[in-house]
């Protein structure tokens, strides 16, 4: 690929400190990751608790702080978080993010057509006047499938479904090159995630916009991506691209995770004894 | 209504018709509430328009008359001043609910903003305003009263002044906690990565969602001030006579009923006791319904 | 063939407010025989857990449930408060979805262990302690002795989860309800604690009714399988799974990706409450 990489992540490292009164080492919740994100491209995150998974996404967007290692996005720096509030701006439209829970990644008193217009308000180009941000705002829940009626809803007035796509509207509200979803189909019904994901792939063709698609759930990630990462304890055991990782999995933990997948003729397996 | 449906069956929503704001509200205050709402407001109602309603001049004495016992003329009877007690009584009120009401809204005005500030920035500057809560916690009301009144002469203002210190922490602890709880949800992260500011934040999240708990804290307040602006009253060191107020007509009170008339002082306690009633009934019911809505 | 252990016959459970009635229960039907595995299957609003709750008979005092329930014969709805009470705990044992909202944080997990067994059967604590011991080992818990002594914020999910299977077994229950018992486990330890679930269900003849969402893992652990649309059974049977007959079911298997192959657009469900009605008004 000619294209250079939208984020560059080299040996991230973060460090928790240890909880008082217990042994004073920190804990590692992510130890020597390295990763790129190209424009255009799905790449997925796979691990289960514990991984590291969610914490990488989180420093991408500055929710937490980089002990060690690089982060650049478009070759500018982040690892040492946002100097200003203009920074902050300016970094919000190039990645945005989408929660796992979408019972409270929503605004509970704000009408979700507000919650759109005030994003739009931050991040629009020009000095456009209150209608059309008002117009705009429609245009965009319209394109995650949520017409006219919707605009005045309060988040306890929709359906989980319903409020990913909002919080998927309001990334897109940002225009931002990159998204990050964080587990963002995990607490959907499956005919739900179907319907999200389709979204998704929608979005994808209409726009250059590349995921960073945190999950674990290899079955999602096999629908939604083209290359992933495989984490475990903190680290990346196994990359490549999704299909050939999932079809012909070489490193025994991919292999352990793939072989858990409960499918057609499928049955659980014990593992040996639990230790904690 | 809507909300209790969900409490009851978990994970299926059920489509119940939204009820008016008269509906809600009984809703929120149950029967006894209500009532003690009514109540509220019907002595509200009679401050308000006691230049109107009063049969008589509360400042008017007639010592003719004075000490008489509950007649056709005086329903209330009259004080060692001859003074009609039931107009004196509705000018009172107007004082007893207007000095806790400005006690209230100072304190609550000043606590919210402390709070959401300590809660929003966290770290050092959480660490400071907290430690300047707990000094003003330790202080009983009355003391601040007393400094104030010390400073700057008995009125009802400086007594005011002083109780809206003393209260500031009340409304701050609960609504600094209720900050944080809200502050750790995603949806306020969110609103951070949009590039929202902090003050922003603050005020368009968080704060509506802190509202109903802030009302209810206040309310509940309210009852401890009026009992607060009371005493200070009955220790001479608030409103000065001969103007009417609730507390002082029970320090007056109390020499007429060593006379065996002890009509002033009663009715004095007893519409105090009334309103601080009706409001801390309230005041429960809101808290309870904020907390239950979470 | 065994008989049933348990059987609802035309289950209701009506949800009366000022304002309406919904029928959140409309008419369920299956049974459980000795010793089998039934899978419930449906996504959130389908009527699963209410169909657990009914069958304990813990639906919220404002249902109005109707229909028979029956287990082993004895019918639950008009059943006395000692006769509940003894069905409840030593014919039924419960796992849920989030095991510690189930555990006192401030006890040990040998007090969770043998309480019941100790308080309502006479036995002595040594006694149940050294069983409860056995039952750990067998669901995998390694240093079973030690985690008698441990408190549940110690346990990871998984291993709580383990535990809440052996205090179930504890109880030697004739019938498991298990509410979407690895929901929120990884899917490595889902995997574990299915198995020994269905390892330990066989080796003591328990009868399973299984809740979840996923029917592939219902598939695979249970005999049967029972697939649930809007407070209704809309199929059952041993092959549903494999040969799935009604569009909901057949629509259900068709939305969810698969690690095998990656489609264009995922089949959306067109399967809604009109279609439903208008399929029973046709029947």
């Amino acid at each position: 690929m000619n294209t250079e990489a939208l984020v560059v992540a080299r040996n991230l490292r973060k460090e928790f400190p240890a909880p008082k009164g217990m042994k004073s080492e920190p804990i590692v919740a992510v130890d020597d990751v390295s990763f790129e994100l190209f424009p255009n491209e799905c790449l997925a995150i796979v691990g289960e608790s514990g991984s590291g998974k969610t914490t990488v996404a989180r420093m991408l967007v500055g929710l937490e702080t980089v002990t060690g290692g690089e982060l650049s996005v478009r070759g500018e720096a982040r690892s040492k978080g946002a100097g200003s509030l203009a920074d902050r701006r300016r970094w919000a439209r190039e990645v945005q993010y989408v929660f796992q829970d979408p019972y409270s990644s929503l605004n509970p008193r704000q009408s979700i057509g507000d919650t759109i217009q005030a994003s739009l308000a931050l991040h629009a180009r020009g000095n456009p006047g209150k209608r059309e941000l008002k117009l705009k705002a429609q245009d965009i829940l319209d394109s995650v499938g949520l017409a006219a009626p919707f605009f005045g809803k309060r988040p306890h007035q929709l359906s989980g479904g319903q409020r990913q796509r909002v919080a998927i509207a309001r990334a897109l509200a940002a225009d931002p090159a990159v998204i990050v979803l964080d587990e963002a189909v995990a607490a959907l019904d499956v005919s739900i995630q179907a319907q999200i994901l389709n979204l998704l792939s929608d979005i994808r063709s209409q726009r250059e916009v590349s995921y960073l698609f945190i999950s674990h759930d290899l079955a999602v990630v096999n629908q939604v991506s083209e290359r992933m990462i495989v984490m475990e304890q903190g680290q990346v055991v196994d990359a490549g691209r999704t299909a050939e990782l999932l079809a012909n999995p070489t490193h025994p933990y991919t292999r352990s995770l793939r072989a858990a997948v409960p499918r057609q003729g499928w049955k659980p397996v014990r593992r040996e004894r639990l230790a904690s | 209504m809507t909300i209790s449906m969900e409490k009851t069956v978990k994970g299926t929503a059920v489509a119940v018709r939204q009820p008016g704001f008269l509906h809600r509200g009984y809703e929120r205050l149950g029967l006894l509430g209500t009532a003690a709402a009514a109540v509220l407001l019907l002595v509200a109602l009679s401050a308000a328009l006691a230049p109107m309603l009063a049969p008589y001049d509360p400042d008017f004495p007639d010592l003719l008359a004075a000490l008489s016992g509950p007649t056709a003329d005086h329903p209330l009877g009259t004080d060692a001043l001859g003074r009609d007690i039931l107009s004196r009584l509705m000018w009172g009120a107007r004082i007893t609910l207007a000095g806790p009401g400005l006690v209230i809204l100072l304190s609550t005005v000043v606590g919210t903003v402390l709070a959401l500030v300590a809660s929003w920035c966290g770290g050092r500057v959480d660490t400071a305003i907290s430690w300047v809560l707990d000094i003003l916690f330790a202080v009983p009301g009355i003391v601040f009263a007393l400094i104030s009144v010390a400073i700057w002469g008995p009125s009802l203002l400086t007594v005011v002044a002083g109780l809206a210190v003393a209260y500031v922490p009340y409304v701050a602890r609960v609504v600094r906690g209720a900050g944080l709880r809200e502050r750790n949800l995603p949806y306020v992260s969110a609103a951070w990565l949009q590039g929202h500011s902090g003050a922003g934040i603050t005020l368009t999240q968080i704060l509506p969602n802190v509202q109903g708990i802030v009302i209810a804290q206040a309310i509940s307040s309210l009852g401890f001030a009026v009992i607060d602006l009371a005493a200070v009253s009955f220790l001479g060191l608030g409103v000065q006579p001969p103007t009417a107020d609730l507390g002082l007509m029970v320090k007056s009170g109390f020499d007429s009923v060593l006379r065996g008339h002890p009509a002033e002082a009663i009715a004095a306690g007893a519409l105090i006791i009334l309103i601080v009633w009706c409001v801390t009934v309230i005041g429960d019911r809101l808290t309870t319904t904020a907390r239950s809505m979470r | 063939m065994s008989e049933a252990l348990l059987a609802l016959d035309d289950v209701r459970a009506v949800l009366h407010s000022r304002h309406q009635s919904q029928a959140l229960l409309n008419g369920v039907s299956f049974s459980i025989a000795k010793g089998e595995a039934l899978g419930l299957v449906g996504e959130s609003g389908s009527g699963k857990s209410l169909t657990t709750r009914a069958i304990t008979r813990m639906l919220d005092p404002a249902f109005e449930v109707s229909g028979s329930i029956t287990f082993d014969g004895a019918p639950v709805l008009s059943m006395g408060p000692s006769e509940l009470r003894s069905y409840r705990s030593r014919d039924i044992g419960m796992i849920f979805q989030d095991p510690r909202a189930h555990v006192n944080p401030v006890h040990t997990v040998g007090d969770f262990l043998t309480e019941e067994l100790v308080r309502n059967r006479g036995l002595s604590r040594g006694e149940v302690e050294h069983r409860a011991v056995a039952l750990l080992d067998e669901v995998g818990v390694r240093y079973p002795e030690r985690r008698l002594t441990q408190y549940p914020h110690e346990l990871s999910g998984g291993m709580l989860q383990r535990v809440m299977i052996a205090s179930v077994l504890l109880a030697e229950p004739r019938l498991i309800l298990a509410d979407e018992p690895t929901t929120a486990l990884d899917v490595t330890a889902q995997s574990d604690v299915m198995a020994i679930l269905d390892e330990q269900r066989r080796a003591r003849g328990l009868s399973l009714l299984f809740i979840t969402h996923d029917l592939e893992l219902a598939a695979a652990c249970c005999d049967r399988l029972a697939v649930m649309y809007a407070g209704e059974i809309v199929e059952q049977g041993a092959h549903v799974y494999e040969s799935p007959g009604h569009p909901y079911t057949i629509e259900l298997l068709g939305a969810r990706p698969s690690i095998d192959e990656r489609l264009d657009r995922l089949p959306v469900l067109r399967y809604n409450r009109e279609i439903h009605e208008q399929l029973k008004a046709e029947a």
